[in-house]
């Protein structure tokens, strides 16, 4: 058991067709809008063969890469987030009846997902919304629904964008957990091992050789490579100690003059669960939905009550996103609410790095 | 089932408190969820307008009778607005109860102190109740509460009522006073002057987070430790079931966690601004 | 008895009372529902008010306008602006930076018979406003949750957040960060459904300023785009282009400009 196979890359279509053939829809990274999202996969060229990302804070290129490489770009905006905690969804329908009404759970029918070419981050960050919506003291029917019986093939980094910091929040650039079959990529093909009794049956199915030994030190050494060549960091020491205490860090000010409070961290972001919950009537006022869809911190609404807002300024709003993932979330659901995967800093249009927030506020600290 | 589920109630009563504030009694229709319903004094309920939206509310009536439900609504925003004109007979929804509520057992055999301030905090009526409804498992009780003018002072009648409760003494303070006003002049935090208390005491507070900051000031100046002193948190929720993420006070979720907290648990953050 | 609806008009295209109709689906329910007493561009029978909500189309632009809408007023329960004239005096706002008599002279032959004011200037300039719906032209969406709100006798909930959380909603990538497309997304209210992203153009700010926009930032963001002097003026001078804060940035950017020059 777990011996790591070898997976030609021809014989991915085979992976592709055998989960198809098992009723899973498969989704992988696809070109979309200058950018790469998951989306349904039928055959290998579906997927960015020889393409690469560029990416810097504020800026995002897709730029040819390596020929053959198959999973040569490391991310693009989308996560894994919108498939179990979905952005706007009904949760209940409500219909008027005689003198009262009758609620009806709208919980979906989800289809049964096998995703290929998922990232060490973003495995951690769904084990980070597990602990959320299925492991807290409530537990969210919807996330449940769509979250069972998921095939995840994870590939392990080999490149790092510029923008990525897994190592400093120990979520990669290998996957650790929470994948039935976790790929490194060479020339030839994967050195592949199995994360699951699921992951055993499809390789048992497809019948893969035992890896060279030769090629399972190339793959090791790829992934040691991308780690210690990781550009960015942040030194997480003493979190949560060193937002707390640094609530009037003279930097909320500085950060919020640049920030457009715009939400694009927090929607991009693959752990950020907020949501609002709002009842939307038919015209006809007989039926009622209750819906839900994804919020942010950021929005002026989201602290404020008949009267007050908790959260008037930019500074506060700011404050508390990177307080609430970086410090507070520790406290909350015991790990960080950040896996490193840089997205924030991205796709934030005038580039704002929480890494360098960080390190400004801990050079400041105490000395305000 | 999602924790987001709505359960119908019927309206058997409602009382007009004053101009804007009403107290619905209702009753859970379907036998099973009623049946099954207990709450503690100091939770509240997510009540539900029909394709309107949701609010939370305390629940003020008595936790050993679970089938009846009260809740004091004070008309403030868009869904309350639509609650003025619930009628006895109407059909509203519930979800709940949430929230820790008031820490009523370890109160037990103590002088409590009630701290109150802004328009009529009902979370502390309900709790006023339950301690009369028992006086003889409480020690002293001193209900302090504290308006901006006379006209905010509501349930008058209500402390009149109080004040000849055995054992129970009601302070009441306005800092604009007019000619109606017969008690005491000056800020809440001057009532703590007349207040005399054992440390031994247990204090739990509702009202505008400046009020309760200072308040907290003046108990702990009595020897009352803090974690006898209880607050009750006003923050946007949605959920009420800490997954949506608006009622956060940097760590803690106002509707799971709270909305009582010890003084203690908060007060590296009470008097912060923008948290 | 049901609830009387008005919709008038002032200056402005028609595209936003428009939407009625082109509620396609809920029309046959919203007649039944309401009494359309007058909606000159639906029904030729126009009634007299009082009405229960009336639904308010254009800036004023003329003495007259400015006369009728204090009339309207006096005879509504609830005033509703529809659209970027009636809430931010529209796209003929641009009058207000220029001198309306010199243009009579070029557009009319006979510009004696023009009775025109010097300004086009939102509703709310003149009379007190209920409830606002922004966008050129609305959304139909927004437009029918008022309706249903004002009869459910709640008010409208209406959000005021950027559109950026609406685009990312909808799955759209980024037009700035993925191709550096000049995109006033950040900076403009939610309600449109993030339509432009969508089909990958920048956002032109149809529904006005979002809440709490950082302009500053902002005016930042566009010039790292090459985007600055009377071109970010021209940006954020359109369509909303005469409500604060596009129009206090825009004064700013174009004052800035003059001294320079």
């Amino acid at each position: 058991m777990n011996e790591p196979l070898k997976l030609k890359k021809a014989a991915l279509q085979d992976l592709i067709d055998l989960l198809r053939r098992e009723e899973f829809k498969v989704l992988g990274p696809v070109v979309r809008e200058g950018s790469v999202a998951f989306h349904e996969v039928r055959e290998v060229s579906d997927l960015p063969i020889g393409m690469r990302d560029a990416q810097e804070a504020g800026r995002y290129r897709l730029t040819p890469g390596v020929d053959g490489e198959i999973f040569g770009v490391v991310n693009g905006a989308g996560s894994l987030k919108p498939f179990f905690f979905a952005p706007h969804e009904i949760l209940l329908e409500v219909r008027r009846e005689h003198r009262g009404f009758k609620v009806r759970d709208a919980t979906p029918a989800a289809p049964r997902l096998a995703l290929i070419g998922v990232r060490a981050c973003d495995l951690a960050a769904l084990a980070i919304q597990d602990r959320i919506f299925l492991h807290d003291k409530f537990r969210d029917a919807h996330y449940e629904a769509r979250r069972k019986d998921v095939f995840f093939v994870a590939v392990n980094c080999t490149r790092s964008a510029p923008t990525c910091f897994c190592v400093s929040m120990k979520t990669g650039p290998e996957a650790a957990s929470g994948f039935d079959l976790a790929m490194t990529e060479m020339e030839d093909g994967f050195v592949v091992r199995t994360g699951s009794a699921a992951g055993e049956r499809v390789v048992s199915k497809l019948q893969l050789p035992t890896a060279a030994s030769e090629d399972v030190a190339k793959a090791r050494a790829r992934i040691d490579e991308c780690a210690s060549g990781m550009q960015r960091q942040m030194d997480t020491s003493d979190l949560p100690h060193l937002l707390y205490d640094e609530v009037d860090s003279p930097r909320w000010n500085d950060v919020a003059a640049r920030c457009l409070s715009c939400t694009n961290c927090t929607m991009v972001c693959p752990t950020c669960f907020c949501h609002s919950v709002m009842d939307v009537q038919e015209l006809d006022g007989n039926m009622s939905r209750r819906v839900r869809q994804w919020d942010s911190c950021f929005s002026l609404e989201h602290a404020h009550i008949h009267g007050i807002n908790f959260r008037p300024r930019i500074h506060d709003r700011y404050r508390q996103w990177l307080t609430h993932k970086l410090a507070s979330w520790i406290d909350q659901f015991g790990t960080s609410g950040c896996v490193g995967c840089g997205r924030c800093i991205t796709w934030c249009p005038v580039g704002i790095d929480l890494t360098e927030e960080v390190a400004a506020i801990r050079a400041q600290r105490g000395k305000h | 089932m999602t924790p987001y589920t709505i359960h119908p109630a019927r309206i058997t009563a409602r009382r007009t408190e004053t101009e804007g504030i009403y107290t619905f009694t209702m009753r859970l229709l379907d036998p099973s969820v009623r049946a099954a319903y207990r709450f503690q004094a100091g939770q509240f309920n997510m009540l539900y307008a029909f394709g309107i939206g949701e609010v939370a509310i305390s629940i003020v009536s008595d936790p050993s009778e679970p089938e009846i439900l009260e809740h004091t609504v004070r008309v403030a925003g868009r869904v309350t607005g639509v609650m003025a004109d619930w009628k006895v007979g109407d059909v509203v929804g519930v979800r709940g109860p949430y929230g820790n509520g008031w820490p009523v057992d370890a109160a037990r055999g103590r002088d409590v102190v009630i701290v109150t301030g802004g328009l009529g905090c009902a979370p502390v009526v309900g709790l006023i109740n339950y301690i009369i409804r028992r006086r003889d498992e409480y020690g002293e009780l001193h209900i302090l509460h504290g308006v901006r003018t006379p006209n905010d002072l509501l349930y008058r009648e209500k402390f009149d009522e109080w004040r000849r409760v055995p054992r129970t003494r009601v302070y009441l303070t306005t800092d604009q006073p007019d000619k109606s006003w017969h008690y005491r002049i000056g800020v809440v935090t001057e009532l703590f002057d007349e207040l005399n208390v054992a440390p031994s005491a247990i204090v739990m507070m509702c009202g505008p987070e400046v009020m309760m900051r200072f308040a907290a000031h003046a108990l702990l100046q009595k020897g009352i430790g803090d974690d006898s002193i209880h607050l009750s948190m006003e923050r946007r929720m949605e959920c009420a079931v800490g997954l949506c993420g608006h009622c956060q006070y940097r760590e803690h979720f106002v509707c799971k966690d709270g909305p009582v907290f010890t003084y203690r648990t908060v007060r590296r953050l009470f008097g912060v601004s923008g948290i | 008895m049901k609830p009387r609806i008005a919709v008038f008009k002032f200056a402005s295209c028609d595209g936003c009372q428009l939407q009625f109709l082109n509620a396609e689906d809920e029309l046959l329910t919203l007649a039944s529902l309401v009494e359309f007493a007058y909606f000159t561009e639906a029904r030729s029978r126009a009634l007299d008010g009082p009405y229960d909500i009336a639904f308010v189309e254009g800036s004023i632009t003329t003495p007259d306008d400015a006369r009728r809408i204090i009339e309207v007023r006096e005879r509504t329960r609830y005033l509703v602006t529809i659209g970027a004239c009636a809430t931010a005096g529209g796209i003929q706002a641009l009058r207000n930076w220029s001198e309306v008599e010199q243009y009579k002279r070029v557009v009319y032959p006979s510009p004696e018979f023009i009775s025109t004011l010097s300004t086009s200037t939102p509703i709310s300039e003149h009379v007190k406003v209920d409830f606002e719906l922004w966008g050129c032209p609305i959304d139909k969406h927004q437009l029918i949750d008022v309706v249903r709100s004002l009869l459910s006798r709640a008010k409208p909930a209406l959000p005021g957040h950027s559109v950026c959380m609406e685009c990312k909603r909808r799955g759209n990538v980024c037009v700035v960060v993925a191709r550096g497309e000049p995109c006033l997304g950040p900076v403009t209210r939610t309600g449109c459904g993030a339509l432009c992203p969508a089909y990958d153009r920048g956002c032109y700010g149809c529904f006005g300023p979002a809440d709490d926009a950082n302009m500053e930032a902002f005016t930042r963001l566009m010039a790292s785009q090459g985007i600055t002097g009377m071109d970010a003026v021209r940006r954020l001078r359109s369509i909303n282009g005469y409500v604060r804060p596009w129009r206090e940035t825009a004064d700013a950017i174009a004052k800035n400009q003059n001294q320079n020059d």
